[in-house]
């Protein structure tokens, strides 16, 4: 894996409907977790499709750069909040997508090395069908980890999960995910708090910047600051709205 | 199989043959009007042979016909949706095909390939070939935008974008498409024999009809319904092992 860049998106977007955000500036530090909050439909996910070079559907003015000034999209992995397995794939083939896809030999030997720690080392040559909803994000964490990119795009990925799951996978991102610049787009302000080292809410009008609870992430779930936090964060997004 | 599976059907064919029978008695019709169950299945035991010989001339036009234009149909689809040209120049070529009443063409075929085997397999071909297409072209275009997001980010060729995602995603579509065209490929190959052929189910219905042996077409045709049936059930399994 190549360093870790830092990340500034400086800029607005339009849609043919009119503005999506007025001019906005994120930076995202090297090697750490940012948080991107905001209502359903504000254009967090917008930010995170034009940092990965995909069709956003939006006009975008302005700058995306990586603090190396090398391209950007090659860079990034992308998980979503659906898994996005195959299910005629096994979990294994499904962990080696990403060589499959560019023609390459995979290295099942690490695939199965990261099974293994996401906890899915017996279940390699299963189809998604039959693992659990967060089996099947452990395996797209694998997938995730398999392409060993330095920037990661995470898509509310631990939405669909339930309270225990997610506070698990949140765990076992953070542990796997280390020295990678991650960009979490989320609308659950607990998690935001649990995970971010630095939070920022997005609405129409622009961006803020709120101050992240102190601690090393994943901070605890029953941490009082952090909980203190995520209601702040959660009034926040209410008065917004 | 769970008792119901079998129950249900054997009913309905019970209930058809008694309201069949009905009409025959209740109206006294001349039998080589319509003739009762009874007379059908005794055409059909004296002709069994007979039946049997052109029921395999038929099936063999149906397979071949499905064979390739199930081929045929799903390299159309997969040549549409690999490339951008292909679809803006063939597709409106298909569409418009499919307005001209392709039974009309039978008597050409005719012309064209003879009276023996291939203007029957051509014609059930020609029927197939569209709801084949259509079907597996549908699925094809229609892959989740996650999983071709996901394969833009991990950089993938767009060869293997279509082998790997967009193809098994679609195959239980052809099945779809593939289960029309089992119960199409019979109605073609039957045209195809009306119109001229020595042999066949269509050529042997022609036949007794002429020679007012009612029962002996009625007989023909039901073997040809049940021949459909067959196939159609085959092809719904082969559907349902792509759609796995």
């Amino acid at each position: 894996m190549t360093p870790a860049p830092a990340i500034r998106i400086k800029g607005a977007a339009e849609t043919e409907a009119g503005r999506l955000f007025a001019p906005v500036t994120l930076d995202l530090k090297s090697g750490e977790w940012t948080c991107l909050l905001g209502a359903s439909g504000v254009g967090k996910s917008t930010i995170l499709r034009l940092i990965a070079g995909l069709d956003a559907h939006v006009d975008f003015d302005g700058q995306i750069t990586a603090s190396d000034s090398l391209p950007l999209p090659e860079r990034v992995a992308l998980m979503a909040q659906d898994d996005l397995l195959f299910p005629w794939a096994t979990v294994l083939d499904n962990v080696c997508t990403g060589a499959h896809l560019r023609k390459e030999q995979p290295d099942t030997g690490r695939a199965l090395e990261l099974l293994e720690r996401v906890g899915l080392g017996a279940h390699a040559r299963k189809k998604p069908a039959q693992l659990s909803g967060g089996q099947r994000q452990r395996a797209a964490l694998a997938r995730t980890l398999m392409e060993d990119r330095p920037v990661i795009l995470l898509d509310e990925p631990f939405s669909a999960l339930d309270a225990k799951t997610r506070s698990q996978m949140q765990d076992l991102a953070v542990e796997l995910l280390k020295g990678r610049t991650v960009l979490l787009v989320t609308h659950d302000p607990g998690e935001a708090a649990r995970l971010g080292q630095k939070i920022a809410v997005l609405e129409h009008r622009g961006m803020t910047e709120i101050a992240p609870p102190k601690g090393p992430i994943p901070r605890g779930v029953d941490d009082t600051e952090t909980l203190t936090a995520a209601g702040a964060l959660l009034r926040r997004l209410r008065e917004a709205a | 199989m769970r008792a119901s599976a079998v129950l249900w059907p054997a009913s309905a064919t019970v209930l058809a043959l008694v309201v069949w029978q009905g009409i025959v008695s209740t109206t006294g019709v001349a039998s080589f009007i319509l003739p009762g169950p009874g007379s059908v299945a005794e055409a059909w035991w004296q002709n069994r042979m007979l039946i049997g010989e052109h029921t395999l001339v038929t099936l063999s036009e149906v397979a071949l016909g499905l064979l390739i234009g199930g081929i045929l149909g799903a390299a159309t689809a997969l040549s549409l949706a690999s490339s951008r040209a292909a679809q803006e120049l063939i597709r409106p070529m298909l569409v418009f095909s499919q307005a001209l009443p392709v039974f009309a063409l039978a008597p050409i075929l005719t012309l064209w390939l003879g009276y023996g085997l291939w203007s029957k397999v051509a014609m059930a071909v020609l029927i197939i070939y569209f709801p084949v297409t259509s079907a597996f072209f549908d699925g094809l275009m229609r892959t989740p935008q996650g999983w071709l997001d996901l394969a833009q980010t991990m950089g993938a060729r767009p060869r293997a974008v279509l082998w790997r995602i967009r193809v098994p995603h679609a195959l239980p579509s052809l099945g779809t498409g593939l289960k029309l065209a089992a119960v199409y490929a019979p109605i073609g190959a039957v045209i195809g024999e009306w119109v001229g052929a020595s042999r066949g189910l269509g050529y042997l219905m022609l036949l007794a009809n002429g020679r007012a042996k009612t029962d002996l077409m009625f007989a023909a045709m039901l073997t040809l319904g049940v021949m459909s049936v067959m196939l159609y059930v085959a092809a719904d399994r082969a559907a349902q092992r792509l759609a796995r």
